[in-house]
Protein backbone atom coordinates (compact mmCIF):
# COMPACT_ATOMS: atom_id res chain seq x y z
CA UNK A 1 0.00 0.00 0.00
CA UNK A 2 1.25 3.62 -0.52
CA UNK A 3 1.71 5.81 2.20
CA UNK A 4 -1.29 7.96 1.19
CA UNK A 5 -3.60 5.25 1.32
CA UNK A 6 -1.84 3.99 4.43
CA UNK A 7 -2.60 7.25 6.04
CA UNK A 8 -6.14 7.27 5.42
CA UNK A 9 -7.22 3.67 6.94
CA UNK A 10 -5.34 5.41 9.82
CA UNK A 11 -7.05 8.34 9.86
CA UNK A 12 -10.61 6.55 9.61
CA UNK A 13 -8.95 3.93 12.28
CA UNK A 14 -8.41 7.19 14.51
CA UNK A 15 -11.07 8.81 14.30
CA UNK A 16 -13.25 6.11 15.32
CA UNK A 17 -11.45 5.83 18.68
CA UNK A 18 -12.49 7.57 21.73
CA UNK A 19 -9.75 9.80 23.76
CA UNK A 20 -8.32 8.34 26.53
CA UNK A 21 -9.65 4.88 25.72
CA UNK A 22 -8.29 1.31 26.43
CA UNK A 23 -6.84 0.02 23.16
CA UNK A 24 -6.11 -3.41 22.20
CA UNK A 25 -4.34 -3.50 18.26
CA UNK A 26 -4.35 -7.37 17.19
CA UNK A 27 -1.85 -8.01 15.03
CA UNK A 28 -0.53 -4.71 15.36
CA UNK A 29 2.98 -4.89 13.25
CA UNK A 30 5.84 -2.48 13.89
CA UNK A 31 3.30 -0.71 15.80
CA UNK A 32 2.65 2.68 13.63
CA UNK A 33 -0.89 2.71 14.21
CA UNK A 34 -1.08 2.35 18.37
CA UNK A 35 1.62 5.06 18.12
CA UNK A 36 -0.57 7.01 16.01
CA UNK A 37 -3.20 6.36 18.45
CA UNK A 38 -1.17 7.10 21.61
CA UNK A 39 -0.24 10.61 20.13
CA UNK A 40 -3.39 11.66 18.65
CA UNK A 41 -6.01 9.82 21.04
CA UNK A 42 -4.15 9.50 24.57
CA UNK A 43 -5.10 5.61 24.54
CA UNK A 44 -3.66 3.25 26.61
CA UNK A 45 -2.62 1.07 24.00
CA UNK A 46 -1.61 -2.17 23.53
CA UNK A 47 -0.07 -4.56 20.69
CA UNK A 48 -0.41 -8.21 19.91
CA UNK A 49 1.66 -9.10 17.12
CA UNK A 50 3.28 -12.57 16.08
CA UNK A 51 6.49 -11.65 14.06
CA UNK A 52 9.52 -11.00 15.96
CA UNK A 53 10.72 -8.50 14.04
CA UNK A 54 7.79 -5.73 13.83
CA UNK A 55 7.73 -6.95 17.82
CA UNK A 56 11.30 -5.24 18.27
CA UNK A 57 10.04 -2.15 16.33
CA UNK A 58 6.73 -1.79 18.05
CA UNK A 59 9.39 -2.02 21.38
CA UNK A 60 11.57 0.97 20.07
CA UNK A 61 8.58 2.94 19.91
CA UNK A 62 7.89 2.51 23.34
CA UNK A 63 4.58 0.72 22.83
CA UNK A 64 3.53 -2.23 25.22
CA UNK A 65 3.07 -5.12 23.07
CA UNK A 66 2.95 -8.98 23.92
CA UNK A 67 4.04 -11.01 21.06
CA UNK A 68 1.27 -14.05 20.64
CA UNK A 69 -0.65 -15.81 17.85
CA UNK A 70 -4.17 -14.47 17.17
CA UNK A 71 -5.00 -17.89 16.04
CA UNK A 72 -4.58 -18.98 19.48
CA UNK A 73 -7.12 -16.85 21.21
CA UNK A 74 -6.44 -14.29 24.01
CA UNK A 75 -6.53 -15.72 27.02
CA UNK A 76 -4.26 -13.80 28.63
CA UNK A 77 -6.93 -10.99 28.35
CA UNK A 78 -10.01 -10.38 30.19
CA UNK A 79 -13.85 -10.07 28.92
CA UNK A 80 -14.54 -6.76 28.15
CA UNK A 81 -11.21 -5.62 29.48
CA UNK A 82 -10.72 -2.92 26.83
CA UNK A 83 -12.83 -0.35 25.33
CA UNK A 84 -11.92 -1.00 21.22
CA UNK A 85 -10.12 -4.25 19.71
CA UNK A 86 -8.77 -3.39 16.56
CA UNK A 87 -8.38 -6.34 13.59
CA UNK A 88 -6.90 -3.44 10.80
CA UNK A 89 -5.60 -5.42 7.76
CA UNK A 90 -5.53 -8.36 9.60
CA UNK A 91 -8.54 -10.94 9.71
CA UNK A 92 -8.40 -12.04 6.30
CA UNK A 93 -4.50 -13.49 7.29
CA UNK A 94 -6.28 -15.28 10.10
CA UNK A 95 -6.16 -19.38 9.65
CA UNK A 96 -9.54 -18.93 12.11
CA UNK A 97 -11.11 -15.54 11.54
CA UNK A 98 -14.61 -16.52 13.34
CA UNK A 99 -12.40 -17.92 16.43
CA UNK A 100 -10.44 -14.53 16.10
CA UNK A 101 -13.80 -12.12 15.73
CA UNK A 102 -15.31 -14.34 18.54
CA UNK A 103 -12.43 -13.65 21.00
CA UNK A 104 -11.80 -9.88 20.20
CA UNK A 105 -15.58 -9.27 20.82
CA UNK A 106 -15.38 -10.94 24.17
CA UNK A 107 -12.39 -8.81 25.36
CA UNK A 108 -13.51 -5.66 23.74
CA UNK A 109 -16.49 -3.30 24.16
CA UNK A 110 -16.25 -2.22 20.41
CA UNK A 111 -14.03 -3.77 17.39
CA UNK A 112 -12.60 -1.99 14.65
CA UNK A 113 -12.33 -4.52 11.51
CA UNK A 114 -11.04 -3.74 8.34
CA UNK A 115 -10.16 -6.08 5.48
CA UNK A 116 -9.58 -5.86 1.96
CA UNK A 117 -12.70 -5.81 -0.68
CA UNK A 118 -12.23 -9.25 -2.57
CA UNK A 119 -15.56 -7.48 -4.72
CA UNK A 120 -13.78 -4.74 -5.41
CA UNK A 121 -15.09 -4.36 -8.80
CA UNK A 122 -11.04 -4.23 -10.04
CA UNK A 123 -10.39 -7.53 -8.61
CA UNK A 124 -13.70 -8.49 -10.07
CA UNK A 125 -12.35 -8.23 -13.19
CA UNK A 126 -9.01 -8.77 -13.13
CA UNK A 127 -10.24 -12.46 -12.15
CA UNK A 128 -13.10 -11.96 -14.76
CA UNK A 129 -10.60 -11.01 -17.29
CA UNK A 130 -7.50 -12.65 -16.43
CA UNK A 131 -8.60 -15.67 -15.52
CA UNK A 132 -5.79 -15.53 -12.51
CA UNK A 133 -6.07 -15.26 -8.90
CA UNK A 134 -6.40 -11.25 -8.07
CA UNK A 135 -3.18 -8.48 -7.60
CA UNK A 136 -2.93 -6.02 -6.70
CA UNK A 137 -1.27 -2.94 -4.50
CA UNK A 138 -3.72 -3.95 -1.78
CA UNK A 139 -3.60 -7.60 -2.81
CA UNK A 140 0.09 -7.97 -3.89
CA UNK A 141 0.95 -11.58 -3.05
CA UNK A 142 1.55 -14.51 -5.81
CA UNK A 143 -1.46 -17.26 -4.43
CA UNK A 144 0.75 -19.47 -3.38
CA UNK A 145 2.71 -17.50 -1.20
CA UNK A 146 -0.10 -15.19 0.72
CA UNK A 147 -0.56 -14.75 3.88
CA UNK A 148 -4.25 -13.74 2.73
CA UNK A 149 -6.05 -17.58 3.58
CA UNK A 150 -9.42 -16.17 4.30
CA UNK A 151 -10.38 -13.35 1.87
CA UNK A 152 -13.54 -12.34 2.09
CA UNK A 153 -16.02 -9.43 0.48
CA UNK A 154 -17.99 -6.87 2.19
CA UNK A 155 -21.46 -8.27 1.59
CA UNK A 156 -19.68 -11.83 3.20
CA UNK A 157 -19.04 -10.02 6.11
CA UNK A 158 -22.27 -8.26 6.51
CA UNK A 159 -23.56 -11.81 6.34
CA UNK A 160 -21.03 -13.48 9.00
CA UNK A 161 -21.97 -10.66 11.12
CA UNK A 162 -25.75 -11.19 10.45
CA UNK A 163 -25.91 -14.71 11.25
CA UNK A 164 -24.28 -14.61 14.62
CA UNK A 165 -26.21 -11.51 15.85
CA UNK A 166 -22.94 -9.26 15.85
CA UNK A 167 -24.07 -5.62 15.17
CA UNK A 168 -22.28 -3.98 12.78
CA UNK A 169 -22.13 -0.16 14.34
CA UNK A 170 -20.57 1.44 11.82
CA UNK A 171 -19.03 1.04 8.32
CA UNK A 172 -16.46 3.23 6.14
CA UNK A 173 -15.95 2.12 2.93
CA UNK A 174 -12.30 3.25 1.01
CA UNK A 175 -11.51 3.34 -2.29
CA UNK A 176 -7.62 4.77 -3.30
CA UNK A 177 -8.15 8.06 -1.38
CA UNK A 178 -11.82 8.69 -0.40
CA UNK A 179 -13.82 7.49 2.22
CA UNK A 180 -17.99 7.08 2.81
CA UNK A 181 -19.51 6.01 5.58
CA UNK A 182 -22.74 3.42 5.56
CA UNK A 183 -25.16 5.33 3.48
CA UNK A 184 -24.32 3.36 0.53
CA UNK A 185 -26.47 0.61 -0.89
CA UNK A 186 -24.18 -2.48 0.27
CA UNK A 187 -24.17 -4.05 -3.01
CA UNK A 188 -22.83 -1.05 -4.73
CA UNK A 189 -20.06 -0.45 -1.75
CA UNK A 190 -19.17 -4.12 -1.87
CA UNK A 191 -18.21 -3.06 -5.80
CA UNK A 192 -16.99 -0.08 -5.82
CA UNK A 193 -14.51 -0.33 -2.11
CA UNK A 194 -11.15 -1.43 -2.27
CA UNK A 195 -11.51 -1.80 1.43
CA UNK A 196 -13.71 -1.27 4.25
CA UNK A 197 -13.53 -0.73 7.90
CA UNK A 198 -16.29 -1.95 10.07
CA UNK A 199 -16.93 -0.71 14.06
CA UNK A 200 -18.64 -4.27 15.27
CA UNK A 201 -19.97 -4.83 18.82
CA UNK A 202 -21.94 -8.18 20.94
CA UNK A 203 -23.18 -8.60 24.19
CA UNK B 1 36.71 -2.46 24.30
CA UNK B 2 40.01 -0.78 24.34
CA UNK B 3 40.82 -0.97 28.08
CA UNK B 4 39.47 -4.28 29.68
CA UNK B 5 37.06 -3.89 32.34
CA UNK B 6 38.01 -5.79 35.45
CA UNK B 7 35.47 -6.89 38.23
CA UNK B 8 36.03 -6.07 41.77
CA UNK B 9 33.89 -7.42 44.71
CA UNK B 10 33.34 -5.51 47.49
CA UNK B 11 31.43 -5.59 50.84
CA UNK B 12 28.83 -3.81 52.47
CA UNK B 13 27.39 -4.48 56.46
CA UNK B 14 24.24 -4.18 57.99
CA UNK B 15 24.56 -2.40 60.42
CA UNK B 16 21.04 -4.03 61.90
CA UNK B 17 19.34 -7.71 62.36
CA UNK B 18 17.25 -8.43 59.31
CA UNK B 19 13.86 -10.12 60.00
CA UNK B 20 13.51 -13.20 57.96
CA UNK B 21 10.16 -14.67 56.59
CA UNK B 22 10.97 -17.58 58.61
CA UNK B 23 10.40 -16.01 61.69
CA UNK B 24 13.77 -15.53 62.81
CA UNK B 25 16.57 -12.54 62.95
CA UNK B 26 19.80 -12.89 60.77
CA UNK B 27 22.46 -10.47 62.26
CA UNK B 28 25.98 -8.93 60.78
CA UNK B 29 24.86 -9.26 57.49
CA UNK B 30 27.61 -9.03 54.80
CA UNK B 31 26.38 -8.36 51.07
CA UNK B 32 29.44 -9.15 48.79
CA UNK B 33 28.29 -7.13 45.37
CA UNK B 34 30.10 -5.62 42.55
CA UNK B 35 29.25 -2.54 40.32
CA UNK B 36 29.79 -1.24 36.79
CA UNK B 37 29.29 2.21 34.95
CA UNK B 38 29.00 5.40 37.35
CA UNK B 39 25.71 6.28 39.32
CA UNK B 40 24.65 9.82 38.25
CA UNK B 41 23.84 12.92 40.26
CA UNK B 42 20.44 12.08 40.38
CA UNK B 43 20.92 8.60 41.11
CA UNK B 44 18.26 8.05 38.78
CA UNK B 45 20.28 5.46 36.54
CA UNK B 46 20.65 2.28 38.35
CA UNK B 47 19.85 -1.07 37.53
CA UNK B 48 20.42 -4.56 39.91
CA UNK B 49 20.88 -7.27 38.07
CA UNK B 50 20.00 -10.37 39.60
CA UNK B 51 21.21 -13.85 39.71
CA UNK B 52 20.75 -17.39 39.38
CA UNK B 53 20.74 -20.43 41.55
CA UNK B 54 23.92 -20.73 41.39
CA UNK B 55 25.39 -17.01 40.48
CA UNK B 56 27.78 -14.87 42.22
CA UNK B 57 28.01 -10.57 42.48
CA UNK B 58 30.40 -11.41 39.54
CA UNK B 59 28.00 -10.56 36.74
CA UNK B 60 29.99 -8.73 34.53
CA UNK B 61 33.72 -7.45 33.78
CA UNK B 62 37.33 -9.61 34.13
CA UNK B 63 38.48 -11.04 37.45
CA UNK B 64 41.94 -10.17 37.46
CA UNK B 65 42.66 -13.31 39.33
CA UNK B 66 40.98 -15.92 37.31
CA UNK B 67 40.55 -13.93 34.14
CA UNK B 68 37.20 -15.29 33.86
CA UNK B 69 34.16 -13.08 32.77
CA UNK B 70 31.32 -12.56 34.35
CA UNK B 71 28.17 -14.80 34.38
CA UNK B 72 26.19 -11.95 32.09
CA UNK B 73 29.20 -10.47 30.81
CA UNK B 74 27.78 -10.97 27.24
CA UNK B 75 25.23 -8.45 28.46
CA UNK B 76 26.42 -5.92 30.80
CA UNK B 77 29.22 -3.41 29.52
CA UNK B 78 29.60 -0.80 27.44
CA UNK B 79 27.21 -0.56 24.33
CA UNK B 80 25.66 -3.94 25.40
CA UNK B 81 21.66 -4.82 26.97
CA UNK B 82 22.95 -3.10 29.85
CA UNK B 83 25.14 -0.31 28.87
CA UNK B 84 27.53 1.04 31.63
CA UNK B 85 28.15 4.17 29.80
CA UNK B 86 24.54 5.23 30.80
CA UNK B 87 23.00 2.74 33.15
CA UNK B 88 24.82 2.15 36.83
CA UNK B 89 24.79 -1.54 37.08
CA UNK B 90 24.98 -2.94 40.37
CA UNK B 91 25.04 -7.39 41.42
CA UNK B 92 25.00 -9.17 44.44
CA UNK B 93 25.51 -12.01 45.59
CA UNK B 94 22.24 -13.64 47.49
CA UNK B 95 21.93 -14.11 50.54
CA UNK B 96 22.49 -17.79 51.75
CA UNK B 97 24.85 -17.69 49.18
CA UNK B 98 28.56 -18.56 49.13
CA UNK B 99 30.28 -16.34 47.28
CA UNK B 100 30.58 -13.68 50.15
CA UNK B 101 27.31 -12.58 51.03
CA UNK B 102 25.83 -14.26 54.39
CA UNK B 103 25.39 -18.13 54.41
CA UNK B 104 25.88 -21.28 55.64
CA UNK B 105 29.28 -20.91 55.04
CA UNK B 106 29.65 -17.83 56.66
CA UNK B 107 31.15 -17.54 60.89
CA UNK B 108 27.99 -18.14 62.99
CA UNK B 109 29.36 -15.23 65.33
CA UNK B 110 27.80 -16.77 68.81
CA UNK B 111 29.96 -20.52 67.94
CA UNK B 112 32.62 -19.07 66.23
CA UNK B 113 32.00 -21.76 63.27
CA UNK B 114 30.02 -21.94 60.34
CA UNK B 115 27.07 -21.74 60.27
CA UNK B 116 26.22 -24.77 58.01
CA UNK B 117 22.62 -25.90 59.31
CA UNK B 118 22.12 -23.62 61.48
CA UNK B 119 21.44 -20.81 59.29
CA UNK B 120 18.15 -19.82 59.37
CA UNK B 121 16.14 -20.52 56.05
CA UNK B 122 16.14 -17.87 53.88
CA UNK B 123 13.63 -17.18 51.27
CA UNK B 124 13.18 -15.01 48.38
CA UNK B 125 11.85 -12.15 50.35
CA UNK B 126 14.68 -12.24 52.41
CA UNK B 127 17.24 -11.76 49.87
CA UNK B 128 15.34 -9.01 48.23
CA UNK B 129 15.49 -7.29 51.71
CA UNK B 130 18.82 -7.48 52.16
CA UNK B 131 19.40 -5.97 48.23
CA UNK B 132 17.13 -3.42 49.52
CA UNK B 133 19.64 -2.00 52.15
CA UNK B 134 22.58 -1.88 50.00
CA UNK B 135 20.44 0.30 47.62
CA UNK B 136 19.54 2.17 50.57
CA UNK B 137 23.32 2.81 51.12
CA UNK B 138 23.80 4.12 47.64
CA UNK B 139 20.80 6.66 47.92
CA UNK B 140 19.02 5.03 45.09
CA UNK B 141 15.52 5.69 45.03
CA UNK B 142 13.96 4.59 41.91
CA UNK B 143 15.92 1.76 39.87
CA UNK B 144 15.20 -0.78 37.02
CA UNK B 145 15.57 -4.18 38.19
CA UNK B 146 16.48 -7.50 36.17
CA UNK B 147 17.09 -11.22 36.41
CA UNK B 148 16.55 -14.74 34.54
CA UNK B 149 15.59 -17.46 36.28
CA UNK B 150 15.82 -17.16 39.97
CA UNK B 151 17.03 -14.05 39.27
CA UNK B 152 13.84 -13.24 37.86
CA UNK B 153 11.83 -14.30 40.63
CA UNK B 154 14.11 -11.71 42.81
CA UNK B 155 13.58 -8.85 40.56
CA UNK B 156 9.73 -9.95 40.85
CA UNK B 157 10.25 -9.97 44.53
CA UNK B 158 11.15 -6.51 43.82
CA UNK B 159 8.41 -5.13 42.05
CA UNK B 160 5.79 -6.53 44.68
CA UNK B 161 8.07 -5.63 47.54
CA UNK B 162 8.97 -1.97 47.00
CA UNK B 163 6.18 -0.72 44.45
CA UNK B 164 7.36 2.72 44.85
CA UNK B 165 10.71 2.00 44.57
CA UNK B 166 11.00 -0.29 41.00
CA UNK B 167 10.18 1.95 37.69
CA UNK B 168 11.35 -0.91 35.13
CA UNK B 169 11.25 -4.63 36.03
CA UNK B 170 12.47 -7.10 33.46
CA UNK B 171 12.03 -10.54 33.80
CA UNK B 172 13.77 -13.65 31.71
CA UNK B 173 12.86 -17.11 31.71
CA UNK B 174 11.46 -17.32 34.59
CA UNK B 175 7.76 -17.28 36.95
CA UNK B 176 5.83 -16.56 39.79
CA UNK B 177 6.34 -20.01 41.33
CA UNK B 178 7.83 -23.13 40.54
CA UNK B 179 5.78 -25.79 39.39
CA UNK B 180 5.52 -29.31 40.88
CA UNK B 181 8.18 -30.66 38.11
CA UNK B 182 10.85 -28.03 38.97
CA UNK B 183 9.89 -28.67 42.82
CA UNK B 184 10.80 -32.18 42.25
CA UNK B 185 13.98 -32.16 40.54
CA UNK B 186 14.87 -29.81 43.17
CA UNK B 187 13.88 -32.48 46.03
CA UNK B 188 15.85 -34.78 44.34
CA UNK B 189 19.47 -32.81 44.17
CA UNK B 190 18.67 -32.17 48.03
CA UNK B 191 18.33 -35.73 48.45
CA UNK B 192 22.16 -36.78 46.65
CA UNK B 193 23.32 -34.13 49.17
CA UNK B 194 21.52 -34.89 52.09
CA UNK B 195 22.37 -38.78 52.01
CA UNK B 196 25.86 -38.06 50.96
CA UNK B 197 27.84 -40.02 53.42
CA UNK B 198 30.06 -37.23 54.02
CA UNK B 199 27.04 -34.24 54.67
CA UNK B 200 27.32 -35.16 58.34
CA UNK B 201 24.49 -32.72 58.90
CA UNK B 202 25.77 -29.56 57.43
CA UNK B 203 29.10 -30.14 59.49
CA UNK B 204 31.74 -31.15 56.62
CA UNK B 205 33.82 -27.93 56.91
CA UNK B 206 37.49 -28.64 57.25
CA UNK B 207 37.03 -31.79 56.23
CA UNK B 208 35.69 -34.26 53.19
CA UNK B 209 33.07 -32.19 51.31
CA UNK B 210 30.17 -34.25 50.30
CA UNK B 211 30.93 -33.86 46.54
CA UNK B 212 29.34 -36.74 45.13
CA UNK B 213 26.18 -35.55 46.61
CA UNK B 214 26.64 -31.87 45.41
CA UNK B 215 27.68 -33.46 41.90
CA UNK B 216 24.67 -35.07 41.60
CA UNK B 217 22.64 -32.47 42.27
CA UNK B 218 24.24 -30.61 39.68
CA UNK B 219 24.00 -33.20 37.03
CA UNK B 220 20.16 -32.50 38.08
CA UNK B 221 20.17 -29.32 37.40
CA UNK B 222 22.11 -29.46 33.89
CA UNK B 223 19.42 -31.83 32.76
CA UNK B 224 16.62 -29.18 33.50
CA UNK B 225 18.55 -26.13 31.89
CA UNK B 226 18.74 -27.88 28.87
CA UNK B 227 15.67 -29.34 26.72
CA UNK B 228 15.36 -32.82 24.47
CA UNK B 229 16.53 -30.34 21.21
CA UNK B 230 20.04 -29.46 22.89
CA UNK B 231 20.94 -32.25 24.14
CA UNK B 232 20.20 -34.15 21.08
CA UNK B 233 22.24 -31.33 19.10
CA UNK B 234 25.19 -31.25 21.70
CA UNK B 235 25.38 -34.92 22.67
CA UNK B 236 23.03 -37.23 20.07
CA UNK B 237 23.54 -40.93 21.54
CA UNK B 238 27.38 -40.51 20.62
CA UNK B 239 30.18 -42.69 22.84
CA UNK B 240 33.25 -40.96 24.51
CA UNK B 241 34.48 -44.18 22.62
CA UNK B 242 33.37 -48.03 22.37
CA UNK B 243 30.82 -49.81 24.07
CA UNK B 244 32.71 -50.11 27.49
CA UNK B 245 30.21 -53.31 28.65
CA UNK B 246 30.87 -51.72 32.26
CA UNK B 247 28.91 -49.46 34.20
CA UNK B 248 31.35 -46.19 33.48
CA UNK B 249 30.80 -43.30 31.52
CA UNK B 250 29.65 -44.21 28.19
CA UNK B 251 28.19 -41.82 26.40
CA UNK B 252 28.81 -38.44 25.38
CA UNK B 253 25.86 -36.66 27.51
CA UNK B 254 27.13 -38.98 30.62
CA UNK B 255 30.55 -37.51 30.20
CA UNK B 256 28.89 -34.00 30.03
CA UNK B 257 26.93 -34.29 33.10
CA UNK B 258 29.97 -35.65 35.31
CA UNK B 259 32.27 -32.71 33.80
CA UNK B 260 29.69 -30.25 35.17
CA UNK B 261 29.32 -31.67 37.96
CA UNK B 262 32.98 -32.32 39.32
CA UNK B 263 33.69 -28.51 38.25
CA UNK B 264 30.53 -27.43 39.94
CA UNK B 265 32.27 -29.20 43.33
CA UNK B 266 35.24 -26.81 43.32
CA UNK B 267 32.89 -23.59 42.76
CA UNK B 268 29.56 -24.39 44.87
CA UNK B 269 28.81 -24.87 48.96
CA UNK B 270 26.73 -28.03 49.49
CA UNK B 271 24.81 -26.07 52.04
CA UNK B 272 24.30 -22.85 50.18
CA UNK B 273 22.63 -25.20 47.23
CA UNK B 274 20.34 -26.52 50.03
CA UNK B 275 19.06 -23.04 50.99
CA UNK B 276 18.78 -21.57 47.74
CA UNK B 277 16.66 -24.44 46.29
CA UNK B 278 15.00 -24.60 48.98
CA UNK B 279 14.34 -20.26 49.00
CA UNK B 280 13.11 -21.42 45.45
CA UNK B 281 10.82 -24.00 45.91
CA UNK B 282 9.32 -21.81 48.76
CA UNK B 283 8.64 -19.08 46.94
CA UNK B 284 5.01 -18.52 46.03
CA UNK B 285 3.39 -14.74 46.04
CA UNK B 286 0.53 -15.94 44.84
CA UNK B 287 -0.09 -17.54 47.98
CA UNK B 288 1.18 -15.03 50.27
CA UNK B 289 -0.73 -12.29 48.37
CA UNK B 290 -3.76 -14.46 47.71
CA UNK B 291 -3.27 -13.66 44.03
CA UNK B 292 -0.76 -12.59 41.68
CA UNK B 293 -2.89 -9.52 41.13
CA UNK B 294 -2.86 -8.46 44.92
CA UNK B 295 0.66 -8.74 44.96
CA UNK B 296 1.34 -6.50 42.06
CA UNK B 297 -1.69 -3.90 42.27
CA UNK B 298 0.50 -1.23 43.83
CA UNK B 299 2.93 -1.98 41.20
CA UNK B 300 4.21 1.50 39.40
CA UNK B 301 7.14 -0.12 36.92
CA UNK B 302 6.58 -1.00 33.73
CA UNK B 303 7.25 -4.99 32.86
CA UNK B 304 9.54 -6.09 30.27
CA UNK B 305 8.96 -10.48 29.86
CA UNK B 306 10.57 -12.64 28.16
CA UNK B 307 10.46 -16.31 27.84
CA UNK B 308 12.21 -19.14 25.40
CA UNK B 309 10.42 -21.41 23.27
CA UNK B 310 12.16 -24.40 24.54
CA UNK B 311 12.19 -23.73 28.20
CA UNK B 312 10.25 -26.46 30.15
CA UNK B 313 12.06 -25.43 33.75
CA UNK B 314 10.41 -21.65 33.41
CA UNK B 315 7.89 -22.39 30.76
CA UNK B 316 6.62 -19.71 28.67
CA UNK B 317 2.81 -20.46 29.98
CA UNK B 318 4.43 -19.45 33.39
CA UNK B 319 5.38 -15.99 32.44
CA UNK B 320 2.33 -15.28 30.34
CA UNK B 321 0.44 -15.74 33.47
CA UNK B 322 2.58 -13.02 34.57
CA UNK B 323 1.70 -11.08 31.68
CA UNK B 324 -1.84 -11.62 32.08
CA UNK B 325 -1.98 -10.28 35.70
CA UNK B 326 -0.50 -7.40 34.35
CA UNK B 327 -2.50 -6.82 31.61
CA UNK B 328 -5.72 -7.24 33.84
CA UNK B 329 -3.99 -4.62 36.56
CA UNK B 330 -3.47 -2.15 33.28
CA UNK B 331 0.21 -1.83 33.87
CA UNK B 332 2.63 -1.39 31.20
CA UNK B 333 3.89 -4.94 29.82
CA UNK B 334 5.80 -6.01 27.23
CA UNK B 335 6.00 -9.66 26.12
CA UNK B 336 8.23 -11.39 23.87
CA UNK B 337 8.61 -15.42 23.47
CA UNK B 338 11.98 -15.96 22.14
CA UNK B 339 12.76 -19.26 19.40
CA UNK B 340 15.63 -20.74 21.29
CA UNK B 341 17.26 -24.66 21.14
CA UNK B 342 18.60 -23.53 24.27
CA UNK B 343 16.10 -24.68 26.71
CA UNK B 344 16.10 -22.90 30.09
CA UNK B 345 19.74 -22.10 29.37
CA UNK B 346 18.90 -19.86 26.71
CA UNK B 347 19.05 -16.52 29.27
CA UNK B 348 22.25 -17.05 29.54
CA UNK B 349 23.02 -18.01 25.73
CA UNK B 350 20.82 -16.00 23.56
CA UNK B 351 22.50 -12.50 24.53
CA UNK B 352 22.20 -11.17 20.71
CA UNK B 353 18.14 -11.36 20.60
CA UNK B 354 17.71 -10.16 24.19
CA UNK B 355 20.14 -7.38 24.10
CA UNK B 356 17.83 -5.97 20.94
CA UNK B 357 14.56 -6.40 23.19
CA UNK B 358 15.94 -5.16 26.04
CA UNK B 359 17.61 -1.91 24.32
CA UNK B 360 14.53 -1.24 22.67
CA UNK B 361 12.23 -1.46 26.24
CA UNK B 362 15.06 0.54 27.84
CA UNK B 363 14.32 3.25 25.25
CA UNK B 364 17.60 3.24 23.12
Amino acid sequence: MTTKEFNLNYKIVCSLISNNSRVLDLGCGDGKLLKILKNEKNVKGLGVEINQDSVLEALQKGLNIVQGDLDKGLEEFQDKSFDFAILNQTLQSTKNPEFVIYEMLRVAKKCIVSFPNFAYWKVRFYLFLKGKMPKSKVLPYEWYDTPNVHLLTISDFFEFCKKRNISIEKSVYLTKRKSRSGFLIRNIANFFSEEAIFVISKN
Amino acid sequence: MGIENYAETKFYKLNEPIALKCGKSLENIQIAYQTYGKLNDNKDNAILVLHALTGSAHAAFINKKTNKKGWWDDMIGPNKAFDTNKFFIISTNVLGGCYGTTGPTSINPKTNKPYALDFPVVTIEDMVNVQKKLIDYFGIKKLIVAGGSMGGMQALEWSISYPENVKSTILIATAARLNAQSIAFNAVARNAILTDKNFNNGNYYKKEPPASGLAIARMVGHITYLCEEAMYKKFGREFKETPSFDFGIDFQVESYLEHQGRIFVDRFDANSYLYITKALDYYDPIKTHGSLENALKNSQSNFLIISFSTDWLFTTAQSKQIVSTLIKLNKNVSFVELESKCGHDAFLLEFEKQTKIIKSFLGE
